[in-house]
């Protein structure tokens, strides 16, 4: 497997990316060479420098020392909204293919409604009427993202729920949820487990344009959607206050990407 | 079954969908935390104040009565008024909705024109350099914060060598053509107003690409999945031993054959432009639904983003739909069921 994965130079590239994102995120105050939030307005507005690599912003914040930081705000809500929305889709799709009947209309019905929006505007209309915050726009995605785990379950459920191994262990007696917990589900998880490791980056993605709309991370907050939106009212002066945060959201989503479809091929080669 | 029993069917079977788009929508505008009276008449609003608002706006009432009169008051269009403009949101509604769904149409038109050519020599030249050079930027359109794309688009194309305009549907000095349909380059083109078509057009370069650059990405993703499979059919041998041309085969033999996945994704695709506008016509200060979206989240003003939310919805299940129907026109093999 691991050959697999070094075989490709972009899923390589992908796992650095990855890779050096969690140990920014965990060594941020070290990383960092400002207080990400600490004023100073006789340093406003400096073009990167040694001093101030990625420059300063409209109030002489150290624009690298926020992004470093606000690699925590990202990866935290990538890895809060897929652990949040993944078992509750997952279980409701093993529920929905095992049961069938009245039960799976219900929820498939359900996901039909919720998929019927595209995504960041049911986000956006969620979160706007909780208020704006981190903590909403999580909640708001997480509310927006179960019912894609659900379909992928599902449908990978009623492939092998009437497989053999599963009618003997129905023979021998055990009761529907041991089978659908014990069996089932541990041999239909796959596919959807891919999903929701490509879904870190678009999550992070869609946390941070919820943001830039101001509904998520209210300002002096480093998060990145918020800095480029506030970047907007300095760009004739300060290309470098929208440039940097944006790439900050571009390699983090494409690595998450490259990883997550590298995984795909490696663990389901069918799908290439 | 025919054609037309078939449409119909499809369109009983949205129903319920639409049914539940309210439901969900009520849900989430009655989470609004805090009293929407006491939210309207601000802090110095009297005890008494607010109740006679509460009960004028029949907050009062029991849950599925108020849903009642939501729903009696959507099918007649009615999304209830918005706190800031002092408008009727259906009002608003239509006068932002042209310029939201021009822009749309406009980013897809560059999605199929780049998309799926660059699927194709992408699938057509596999692991060769011109198929990593597409795939390389198509992930990174995939990846794209479109947002970000827009505000570095204008620091070089307007701030930094000032060729194209920073924002808005058409030039100050030009005025806008007579509104027939309310999109500016399809009004100008039929009353014949070539100023206006050019000044719309160029309007619509630098937000049109933005909002395309993620779409084209997927497009392409798509394409190229599909006709890799397509390719390695036999009747695409055949065609080549016939001594068919390359491109008469991609094109004319192959293309057709898959169409079908990659119009699957044409759909959510669609969805996906639309549900982008949000952030990209707050970039380029374009004033369509999602400008108006995003200004009425900073003012509380919660009619207007349900209004936003429930056309969007709607418009994306119709699109669906419409390419449902597109498929059994493209594939006559499938039978209308």
């Amino acid at each position: 497997m691991f050959r697999r994965l070094v075989s490709s130079p972009l899923t390589v590239f992908g796992f650095l990316v990855v890779f050096i994102l969690v140990i920014t995120a965990l060594f941020a105050p070290l990383i960092a060479t400002h207080s990400p939030t600490e004023v100073n307005i006789v340093n406003k507005l400096q073009p990167p420098s040694q001093e101030h690599i990625f420059g300063t912003d409209e109030v002489g914040r150290d624009i690298f020392s926020r992004i470093v930081h606000g690699t925590r705000i990202s990866l935290k809500i990538g890895f809060l909204v897929v652990i949040l929305s993944f078992p509750v889709g997952t279980i409701l799709g093993a529920i929905a293919g095992y049961f069938g009947g009245i039960v799976d209309q219900f929820i498939m019905r359900t996901t039909d409604i919720f998929l019927s929006f595209p995504g960041i505007i049911l986000a956006m209309s969620i979160a706007a009427a909780l208020g704006p915050s981190i903590e909403n726009v999580l909640l708001a995605l997480v509310i927006v993202w179960w019912p894609w785990y659900t379909r992928i379950v599902r449908s990978s459920v009623l492939a092998i729920k009437n497989a053999e191994f599963i009618e003997s262990a129905r023979a021998l007696g055990a009761n529907p949820f041991r089978i659908l917990f014990k069996e089932i589900l541990p041999n239909s998880i796959a596919p959807a487990s891919i999903q929701a490791s490509l879904d870190f980056g678009f999550v992070i993605l869609a946390a941070a344009g919820l943001s830039f709309i101001g509904l998520g991370a209210q300002p002096p907050s480093p998060e990145w959607g918020a800095m480029l939106s506030s970047s907007r009212e300095i760009l004739r002066e300060a290309w470098w206050a929208a440039t940097f945060p944006g790439l900050a959201i571009l390699f983090t989503v494409l690595g998450f990407n490259l990883l997550g479809d590298g995984l795909r091929d490696i663990l389901d080669p069918k799908q290439r | 079954m025919g054609a037309i029993r078939f449409i119909v069917k499809r369109l009983i079977l949205m129903l319920p969908i639409l049914l539940g788009i309210t439901i969900l929508t009520f849900f989430i505008s009655n989470t609004i935390p805090g009293d929407p009276a006491r939210l309207i008449l601000g802090p110095k609003a009297t005890p008494e104040g607010i109740e006679r608002l509460r009960e004028e706006m029949g907050l009062n009432d029991p849950i599925y009565v108020q849903y009642g009169k939501y729903m009696y008051g959507l099918v007649q269009g009615d999304f209830g008024k918005s706190t800031y403009s002092q408008q009727a949101v259906s009002e608003d509604l239509k006068r932002y909705f042209p310029a939201t769904f021009e822009l749309t149409l406009f980013s897809m038109f560059l999605t199929v024109l780049i998309g799926i050519p660059f699927g194709i020599i992408s699938a057509n030249k596999k692991d060769k350099i011109p198929d990593q050079i597409t795939r390389f930027m198509a992930l990174t359109g995939v990846a794209m914060p479109a947002f970000w794309l827009g505000i570095i688009l204008l620091l070089f194309f307007y701030l930094k060598i000032g060729i194209l305009p920073g924002g808005g549907r058409i030039d100050s000095w030009v005025s806008p053509p007579e509104a027939i349909t309310g999109m500016y380059t399809i009004d100008s083109l039929l009353t014949g107003n070539w100023e206006a078509l050019k000044s719309s057009l160029i309007h619509l370069i630098l937000p049109g690409f933005t909002q395309a650059a993620v779409t084209i990405g997927m497009i392409t993703r798509m394409t190229r999945s599909s006709m890799l499979e397509v390719l390695r059919s036999d009747y695409i041998r055949t065609a080549y031993a016939k001594g068919g041309s390359e491109n008469r085969v991609l094109y004319g033999h192959a293309l057709q054959n898959g169409m079908m996945p990659i119009l699957t994704l044409m759909g959510m695709t669609f969805g996906h432009a639309l549900g982008g506008s949000v952030l990209v016509e707050s970039v380029f200060s374009w004033p369509g639904l999602g400008r108006y979206a995003v200004n009425a989240i900073n003012y509380l003003d919660f009619p207007a983003v349900m209004g936003v939310t429930i056309l969007i919805a709607v418009l994306f299940i119709t699109v669906n739909l419409i390419i449902d129907i597109l498929y059994h026109v493209i594939d006559p093999r499938l039978k209308y069921e």
